[in-house]
């Protein structure tokens, strides 16, 4: 721990005194989520989704595992293993494979709140730059990780998704062909890509866990931000992580695990595709071919690009997906605001909500079927995309006027109560000024 | 850095923006006329089934009778090839019903020779999946007009629609030269079915290769007495394949009954456990933190008290 307002650890366990001499593993838990970790004391339930996206990730290794036991990677074989072996014969199968494929969903969904929270509260900014482009290979990570675990079951989107996914690379001028089929082990999907994209969706995970041990390793150098974006000035403006923050989490990751069994008991094929019931077939293509809805988006912008505009439009396409995902990685130095925290930036703030709604259009031309007015809308929302990035946050940044900041942590929440303010659990309780909400 | 950013970006924007108007103008010199297929393709019949909700359970009577449609009609065509014999335990019958079923079953499990190794058949076992009724695809499509009947064992789940869809289609099938849509228009010839195709607005392209399976009351005798009009046997065979789609849909149910009030009752003590311990603390913090316009307003009306401006 680097910074000033860390508390050292102290064992006052003569075991752990004796374990920390020779192996300092209890000193990282202390550091890592125990007393030694003061958070500013004002975070918000969007500080919440990081812990919860930790959360999936164990249940999708745990789940993901298990199911590995009873898959068979062969392309005659796959689908009948998951939709009758484990479905039907395995003890539990049923809902292991459902807990995956909804995990797998509900990760994204924590992921992409934990993202925008972090575009708001402008947590890429300094000295968090290197927390966030982790974040960003993470995101990365899982998108193929995701995209690969699809293509297993060998369904109908199981095929065709591989299909249309590695034939971007095929956009690609001269190199582009030849990587496709080396990527792929031939010309089309089949048992060479089955049994590499098992394989491989069974190791990113792990690297995924590495590079969120990365990910944490350098949040804890500057400690965490919070909802003002102003630093952490004395031990007044934290609180212990344990047992403050377990709480928190606690709470919410069991709230958030109930949604997720819901969904999981009561309507797992909800977020699915009902064309994965089908067996991969090479020579019937499906009616309309769609990733899972965490890539739509990008789908409708790679699907924007209808002109060949000196390169053909597929490469245009492909550039812009990608593009539109690797912007991301500059916007410490897109967006050049001193001010962190979008609460106190009105111009940024407009145009950050204009963002969602711009993600959600995309999302939502991304998973529909084409037909004129949603290839226009399409288009436009893909152009705000990248206006929004590349264009709109440096002008921002250099011309709006920011509001007042307040002065610390503590003066931003207190409210006139400077008075009653101490270290936690110094302070009597006193009935009738709780606080209204929770 | 950020002006070549800037650039690309705005090249990106340009050509989205150019592609856009070239699209809207193309349409609006020639807007596409709406194909025959939205225009008299419906959408599945309302079908109510006690499978259906949180809490639903299978109607195992009507699981029997859809079984018995099955068998006795549907199954001249369609595999059933992820379900197995000792999986109808889960309907309702007992291990010496389910022996008799298997051996009795048309077609015969590919089997050898135990003599000779030759190729032969033999009886169907509880343990066997059920036999298809061709031998392999090319079979299949040869006695069906080049057409291949599809696997029935995932069809609910593998059709947008589920078991409304099969029932609508097993019942929808209409004469294409006197049909009319709902607006009273009639079927363009271009959308008429070709030979040895069966004209079904429930179907995705309006015409298929299967002509009506349930075409007469009384087509299969049930046990139980229930009458067996058309509707009927496609509502219950609608049933049944409900349940060859999702076994354990019962044990699923149950089981997130179970699971979500214990999450919820965790939650709940979960919740109030984080109140305790954020107690002493929201003495002097608002938790809700500095974005709550309620504490913004308070925030600037303390400062003002304090004469701070800001």
């Amino acid at each position: 721990m680097s910074f000033s307002w860390a508390r050292p650890y102290e064992p006052k366990n003569p075991v752990m005194r004796w374990i920390d001499e020779r192996l300092p593993l209890p000193r990282l838990v202390y550091g890592a989520i125990g007393g030694g970790y003061p958070v500013p004391r004002n975070l918000n339930y969007f500080w919440n989704f990081g812990v919860l996206a930790g959360i999936f990730l164990t249940i999708q290794i745990v789940t993901g595992i298990v199911l590995a036991m009873h898959y068979f990677a062969t392309t005659d074989g796959a689908f009948n293993s998951v939709n009758q072996l484990i479905m039907r014969d395995v003890n539990a199968g049923w809902l292991l494979r459902y807990a995956h494929m909804n995990g797998a969903s509900f990760f994204f969904i924590v992921t992409y709140i934990h993202i925008f929270r972090g575009l708001y509260y402008g947590s890429y900014k300094a000295p968090r730059e290197l927390v966030w482009m982790l974040g960003l290979v993470i995101y990365l990570l899982m998108m193929a990780t995701a995209f690969m675990g699809y293509v297993l079951p060998w369904g109908q989107m199981s095929y065709w998704g591989a299909q249309v996914i590695t034939g971007f690379f095929s956009a690609f001028p001269l190199i582009g062909e030849p990587l496709r089929v080396w990527l792929l082990g031939g010309y089309a999907p089949d048992q060479a890509a089955l049994t590499r994209f098992f394989s491989l969706h069974y190791l990113l995970p792990f690297v995924i866990a590495g590079v969120v041990i990365l990910h944490i390793w350098a949040l804890h150098i500057p400690g965490s931000g919070n909802p003002t974006g102003v630093d952490v000035k004395t031990e007044r403006d934290t609180l212990p992580f344990h047992p403050f923050y377990t709480a928190k989490d606690g709470w919410f990751a069991a709230f958030v695990l109930l949604t997720y069994a819901v969904v999981t008991y009561f309507a797992p094929d909800y977020l699915g595709h009902p064309d994965n019931y089908i067996p991969a077939n090479p020579l019937a293509t499906p009616a309309h071919i769609v990733p899972e809805w965490y890539f739509w988006p990008f789908y409708a912008i790679l699907r924007s690009f209808t002109i060949d505009f000196i390169l053909p439009a597929k490469l245009w396409g492909v550039l812009a997906m990608f593009g539109s995902i690797l912007l991301l990685f500059f916007l410490p130095w897109l967006d050049k605001s001193p001010v962190r925290s979008g609460a106190y930036r009105p111009v940024f703030k407009r145009f950050f909500w204009l963002l969602v709604i711009d993600v959600l259009i995309l999302g939502y031309v991304g998973g529909a079927p084409l037909n004129w007015w949603r290839t226009a809308l399409g288009q436009l929302a893909s152009a705000y995309y990248f206006v929004h990035f590349l264009v709109i946050l440096p002008l921002v940044s250099a011309f709006e006027t920011p509001e007042q900041l307040p002065t610390s942590i503590s003066d931003s929440v207190l409210h006139g109560e400077e008075a009653e303010a101490a270290p936690a659990g110094q302070t009597k309780p006193r009935r009738g000024s709780v606080a209204t909400a929770g | 850095m950020r002006f070549i950013l800037g650039f690309i970006g705005s090249v990106f924007a340009a050509i989205l923006l150019f592609s856009m108007i070239s699209n809207l103008a193309t349409y609006a010199k020639n807007p596409p006329a709406p194909l025959a297929a939205e225009k008299f393709h419906r959408e599945p019949k309302e079908l109510a089934l006690k499978s259906d909700g949180p809490f639903g359970k299978f109607d195992k009577a009507q699981l029997q009778r859809g079984f018995q449609v099955y068998s006795e009609v549907c199954s001249a065509c369609h595999s059933l090839k992820l379900v197995s014999f000792r999986d109808l335990k889960g309907i309702g019958y007992n291990d010496a019903e389910i022996k008799k079923i298997a051996s009795d079953w048309k077609t015969q499990v590919p089997s050898i020779n135990p003599d000779t190794g030759e190729p032969a058949g033999r009886k169907a076992l509880a343990s066997d999946n059920f036999p298809a009724p061709f031998a392999n695809d090319v079979a299949a499509r040869a006695a069906n007009n080049n057409a291949l009947p599809p696997d029935l064992s995932l069809i609910t789940k593998s059709r947008e629609g589920g078991a409304a869809y099969v029932y609508s289609l097993l019942t929808g099938w209409a004469n294409a030269d006197t049909y009319r849509n709902e607006h009273g228009e009639k079927l363009p010839a271009e959308a008429k079915p070709g030979p040895n195709l069966h004209f079904n607005p429930y179907f995705a392209n309006l015409n298929l290769a299967m002509p009506p399976p349930l075409t007469s009351e009384g087509q299969v005798t049930y046990a139980d007495g229930t009458k067996p009009t058309v509707d009927q046997m496609a509502k219950d065979v609608s049933a049944f394949l409900v349940w060859t789609a999702e076994p354990n849909l019962e044990n699923r149910h149950a089981a997130g009954l179970a699971v979500s009030i214990f999450l919820l009752v965790a939650t709940i003590l979960a919740y109030f456990a984080y109140r305790q311990i954020w107690y002493d603390a929201k003495r002097a913090v608002r938790v809700t933190g500095a974005l709550d316009p309620v504490n913004q307003a308070k925030s600037k009306r303390a400062k003002a008290k304090q004469g701070v401006i800001g």
